[in-house]
């Protein structure tokens, strides 16, 4: 049965039954099935007003959990946002991005979720409402693992949070697979930077995807930036220590090893990029 | 209705709908099965290819990742009504056929609906732009390059209207079956099948080798209501036993108490769709103890490794062996010797169509509904199974979405074939996605050794091939790969010392079988990159050392065959020589000021494969008989995958006949109406079943002049009524009325075959294996990223020796297809058995990944061809992976040893060559 419950309420009341599973844009849910029957009771959150869109409340944004990644690659957000709208064009292609939500492409916690990074390099919360009422936590305290989350199975993921402090910091995403499109990433690394007047980096934010269970920031380097000349060197910064927090795995799609370097690169032409970028 | 089930209303195609359901169903599975709008494909159920794309609210989705009770209300477009429900729809379906954007029609629905609401939102869309709204939805067929210039067509309401002309040999006709394609109405094996059919569904096995028990069969099927019918190896009337082969027949319907690859059916069980959908099959009543899998070729040849058939010594199947000369000519003083190691894995042939069709029994015949490219193989193989005669089997084959070699081989057939049989009933059967990939045939792997050596002139001396390539479990065309290979292995070249060994060996995977090229673009990889070693030794250009070498009519072949007329390979590589003067100089200046981490290069590399099989008869048989209603029909039964042989053996028909292709009515593989036409493999559909076309419509046309007795410079023209003759001025009239039918119910018929003439090989080898040969080069030109290892290839320039282009828009169309297949086997394609069995994990290029292609088709007519006419099929694939590397090679210095060439594995060959 798919139940399309009308208020954030009414779905927790669904979820409780017996065998219920969350869909919105379906997009995990019906390729883990393939060769057996779709979950019985399937509760579908898509459509709970104020569940999906993109709201400014001040100095932040809270974008609703089913909130499409075509509906976020289309929408009108500052430049620090860049590698969130980025990232959206790289998640499948435009069949997947019409469906899959930023909320589903958390919950499903797949070390390769394009979304991830972004998501991390932006500082996110993520608010989760139980029968219990709401809670808000880092992102970074959400994801747990290799598709573990810490979403207890009657809350429902509602909205992200995100600051909107930066008004010059300008940002990117890279994303790295074995073919142009429909892809999963290899390694994926979103960038930020902001810069101040005397072109120097003032804020960094970098984070790291399918390199390690969850997406990592890499702090060490955020640090080591802060300060530095925001020019075509900055690349000769990142040093193969700042991935040390990362513990990528040999796979299908590529070694370990390569990861790590790849990983290195990426985030060296990230910055040049958003170096480069300032000067245009 | 029970308590889950409710009345959702959708509105489809403009028209308010409704079913009962749960809501939890598939948008893609209620499209098809409930409004019978089998237009909206099904390849992966996964959102990974996106033949399922249909538009809600406007916007392009995979039915299968929708919930249809999640679509309630909103407004959804398919296939079967894009023209009328988009605004650019109409003109994309005319673009889509005039262009020839369809092939074998299994993505063209996905397509045109990403692409109506592109142009929908983008009426002038850029090049990118067109790259991103395609990008989800996969193509197997066309290399993308003719669904490229589709959307620009549309875009630009330039869609040709009807096709002008006859239709006759030369004519860029679009294809006979293709606005059925584009429309979303051909009939696929899943496509046909009766609503009352039972479905089945095999139960594999979960280990790469294993022992099995089955439990308490009887108790399953009290406990499950809805199994219907259980079937194992006890079940089957005949042998339990197939194989393309027969001399080789060695694959079990059902394993008899051990598996021997991972996926490989021990069961099956048949009831109604629903009940057997729901099943997890992972509670079927059966103990499994896994053995220890020998799934490498050491593991496979090493003294320990058990015997998967205790008949094959050591796991060999086959040895292959051309000899002539003295190869140990590699060691005369003055010569220069180059040599290396290469290996190739598994590659999954990934059509978008999965294998599927329905058996049922009539009386007692049982005739078969399904996709395949080989109808008699499947008829004769089917009916040992049942053991019944082989007129007794009627095998109607579907249209096939993809083949590329595998639906050679039987996939469903065996199974619905027994059920049918036993259960007096319909019974269907659809492959999932994962089961394709892991049950059914793979390109081989290989691991080659070989030494070429030549005088410091350049001319080669001799060459010493050594190939060991991975069978699997079960010999499929494993012993045409080890044999087709030998002969093969010197490329298109005079060399006259030579030695190439090759051995099939079974391990624990799934079995290898056809795949475009029979194991020849392993070769390639090897032979033409080591030609580019030599070159480098030599201080020549890689493509001067080709032409200089270039087999010719009158030098002879590895197998001491003389080519004789109509070689024109020489010019193949004569035509790529501008353009790769031009762009190896550019990506020299290009890198010579590179500061980035691109690295530009370009490639080139040959190509020759025997059109037919190897030494072996291959006859086909073409009927054509004039019917009283005035119109010709054409008994064509080499099936048409997608490559085009609905429409080019009709134009090499209608220009002998001397008529145009619009009197002429197809009728397809049914193994009831339509001689054998032999299999869709080996390049041999457009020489071998075109050249007794050819026959049979020459014997025709003499029939119908010797009534008027008249010329053989004669026009024929037909009115329904009559054949009008006019010969020099003067008319003669034969009223139809005026003849009577025969058995046939035909007025007049013909009935021609043609084998194609060959010798058998000796015990070295020698002899005339192929009648006649295609030829070919590609250029590549490719841009490397040092840093991390990516390629993109940038441009291909194909160069073929075709013979005669019966239609140059269907061998562009198997051209750029071939490319990209082989661009996927260079850089991207590898299946692990056992792991990634769904098309995330096993990649094939999109079309982002798809380059430029120009081809040059050249004609130098041969006596053997039908009006000079030879394969492309494969030809098309072979040359473009070793050109690839051969560009890497120009652009880094490396050497590809392991195809293929993924960004992780050429970053450290990258890495090893700076001594880093």
């Amino acid at each position: 049965m798919l139940h399309r419950p009308q208020s954030t309420a009414e779905a927790l009341d669904l979820l409780a039954m017996e065998g219920a599973t969350i869909i919105a844009g379906g997009t995990d849910i019906f390729p883990a099935h393939v060769d057996r029957p779709p979950p019985k009771r399937l509760v579908d959150i898509s459509r709970i007003p104020g569940l999906r869109g993109i709201r400014r409340e001040g100095r932040a944004l809270r974008i609703g959990a089913a909130t499409t990644w075509t509906d976020i690659a289309r929408a009108d957000l500052p430049s620090a946002f860049d590698m969130l709208r980025q990232g959206a064009r790289e998640i499948g292609a435009v069949q997947i991005q019409n469906r899959a939500t930023i909320g589903g492409n958390l919950c499903n916690a797949s070390p390769a979720a394009d979304g991830v990074p972004p998501l991390l390099a932006l500082d996110a919360q993520v608010e989760l409402v139980s029968p219990r009422g709401a809670r808000v936590l880092a992102l970074d305290e959400f994801l747990i693992g290799n598709r573990r989350t810490a979403r207890a199975s009657n809350e429902i993921m509602t909205a992200i949070l995100l600051r909107d402090d930066f008004v010059t910091a300008r940002s990117t995403f890279r994303k790295l697979g074995a073919r142009r499109h429909l892809v999963i990433s290899i390694v994926m690394v979103a960038a930020l930077l902001d810069i101040d007047s005397n072109n120097h980096v003032q804020t960094a934010r970098i984070a790291v995807g399918a390199a390690s269970a969850v997406a990592r920031r890499l702090d060490g380097l955020e640090q080591r930036l802060v300060g530095a000349r925001a020019d075509n060197a900055i690349g000769d910064i990142v040093s193969t220590e700042d991935f040390g927090s990362l513990s990528p795995i040999d796979d299908l799609r590529a070694t370990a090893a390569y990861r790590r370097e790849a990983a290195a690169e990426l985030v060296r032409r990230a910055l040049v990029e958003l170096t480069s970028a300032r000067h245009e | 209705m029970n308590e889950a089930t409710r009345r959702i209303a959708l509105r489809i195609n403009g028209e308010q709908r409704s079913l009962t359901g749960s809501g939890v169903e598939r948008l893609s599975t209620v499209l098809r099965e409930e409004f019978e709008l089998k237009g909206t494909k099904i390849g992966c159920e996964a959102g990974d290819c996106g033949a399922c794309t249909v538009l809600v609210d406007g916007e392009p989705v995979c039915a299968c990742l929708v919930a249809v009770g999640q679509v309630e209300g909103a407004a959804i477009v398919t296939i079967e009504g894009v023209a009328a429900g988009t605004k650019s729809g109409a003109r994309l379906l005319d673009a889509f056929h005039a262009a020839g954007a369809a092939q074998c029609g299994a993505c063209t629905p996905g397509m045109i609906i990403s692409a109506a609401a592109l142009l929908d939102a983008t009426p002038r869309p850029s090049d990118p732009e067109i790259d991103t709204a395609l990008a989800g939805v996969l193509c197997r067929c066309t290399g993308y390059a003719k669904i490229f210039d589709a959307v620009h067509l549309a875009a630009a309401d330039g869609a040709a209207s009807a096709d002008t002309g006859h239709g006759f040999v030369g004519e860029r006709v679009a294809r006979l079956d293709g606005r059925a394609k584009v429309e979303g109405r051909e009939a696929f094996g899943a496509d046909s099948i009766p609503r009352d059919a039972l479905y089945l569904r095999a139960i594999r096995s979960p280990h790469h080798r294993a022992r099995f028990l089955f439990g308490d069969l009887a108790a399953f099927r009290a406990g499950n209501p809805g199994v219907a019918r259980i079937l194992t190896a006890d079940d089957i009337p005949g042998r339990n036993l197939h194989g393309v082969i027969p001399p080789f027949a060695d694959q079990p319907v059902f394993a008899v108490g051990e598996t021997r690859f991972k996926g490989e059916a021990i069961a099956a069980i048949i009831g109604a769709r629903a009940a057997i959908d729901a099943l997890d099959l992972s509670e079927f009543p059966v103990t499994w103890e896994a053995m220890p899998p020998a799934l490498t070729i050491d593991e496979a040849l090493s003294t320990d490794a058990s015997l998967l058939h205790t008949t094959r010594t050591g796991n060999i199947l086959v040895h292959g062996h051309v000899e002539k000369g003295d190869v140990t000519a590699t060691q005369t003083p003055g010569l220069v010797s180059v040599d290396g190691e290469f290996e190739t894995g598994f590659v999954e042939h990934a059509y978008i169509e999965p294998e599927a069709g329905f058996a049922r029994r009539i009386g007692d015949r049982i005739e078969i509904a399904a996709c395949t490219q080989a109808p008699y193989m499947d008829r004769d193989d089917v009916a040992a199974i049942l053991g019944i005669a082989p007129e007794d089997v009627r095998i109607i084959p579907t249209a096939v979405g993809g083949g590329f070699g595998s639906k050679l081989d039987l996939s469903v057939q065996p199974y619905i074939a027994v059920a049918a049989w036993t259960m007096d009933h319909p019974v269907a059967m659809i492959y999932s996605r994962p089961e394709s990939i892991a049950t059914t045939t793979k390109r081989h792997p290989s691991r080659i050794s070989s030494r070429i050596s030549a005088g410091r002139d350049g001319k080669l001396a001799a060459i010493d091939f050594a190939a060991d390539f991975n069978t699997g479990a079960y010999a499929s065309w494993g012993p045409t790969v080890a044999n087709r290979v030998p002969v093969h292995a010197s490329g298109p070249y005079f060399v006259p010392n030579y030695r190439a060994r090759t051995r099939a060996i079974h391990t624990n995977c799934a079995p290898s079988g056809a795949f475009r090229g029979f194991g020849v673009p392993q070769m390639a990889i090897a032979q033409e990159q080591l030609l580019d070693a030599l070159a480098a030794q030599l201080e020549m250009d890689p493509l001067e050392l080709r032409i200089l070498n270039a087999l010719a009519g009158d030098t002879p072949t590895a197998t001491g065959q003389l080519l004789g007329e109509g070689i024109a390979f020489r010019q193949c590589l004569e035509a790529l020589r501008e353009p790769w003067r031009t762009a190896r100089s550019e990506a020299d200046a290009f890198n010579a000021n590179a500061r980035g981490p691109a690295r530009r290069g370009v490639g080139v590399a040959g190509m020759w494969y025997g059109c037919g099989n190897t030494s072996l008869p291959n006859p086909s048989k073409i009927r054509i008989g004039l019917k009283p209603d005035g119109r010709f029909a054409l008994h064509q039964g080499a099936v048409d995958i997608g490559q085009g042989s609905n429409t080019v053996i009709t134009q090499i028909a209608a220009s002998a006949l001397g008529i145009g292709i619009e009197y002429f009515d197809l009728i397809g593989g049914d193994t009831d109406l339509t001689p054998d036409c032999g299999k869709t493999s080996a390049s041999r559909q457009t020489f071998v079943t075109g050249r007794a076309a050819e026959a049979a419509a020459r014997a025709l046309r003499t029939v119908i002049l010797r009534l008027a007795n008249v010329s053989d410079v004669a026009e024929i023209k037909l009115d329904g009524a009559r054949i009008e003759i006019v010969d020099k001025g003067r008319r003669h009239a034969i009223e139809l009325s005026a003849l009577r039918p025969d058995n046939y119910g035909y007025l007049l018929t013909a009935e021609e075959s043609f084998d194609p003439p060959t010798t058998p090989l000796d015990a070295k080898g020698q002899g005339s294996p192929y009648a006649l040969y295609g030829f070919g080069a590609h250029m590549a030109e490719i841009e490397v990223d040092i840093r991390l290892g990516t390629v993109k290839v940038r441009n291909i320039v194909a160069a073929h020796d075709v013979g005669r282009a019966i239609n140059p828009t269907l061998l562009e169309g198997q051209i750029e297809g071939g490319v990209l297949q082989g661009l996927g086997l260079a850089l991207m394609e590898e299946f692990h058995p056992g792991r990634g069995e769904n098309l995330h994990d096993y990649l094939i290029p999109t079309i982002g990944d798809a380059p430029a292609i120009r081809t040059i088709l050249i004609e130098t007519p041969n006596a053997i061809g039908p009006f000079g006419a030879k394969g492309i099929g494969e030809q098309a694939l072979i040359p473009t992976a070793p050109a690839i590397f051969n560009a890497i090679r120009h652009a880094t210095g490396v050497v590809i040893h392991r195809a293929p060439a993924t960004p992780d594995r050429l970053l450290a060959a990258i890495r090893r060559q700076q001594g880093g």
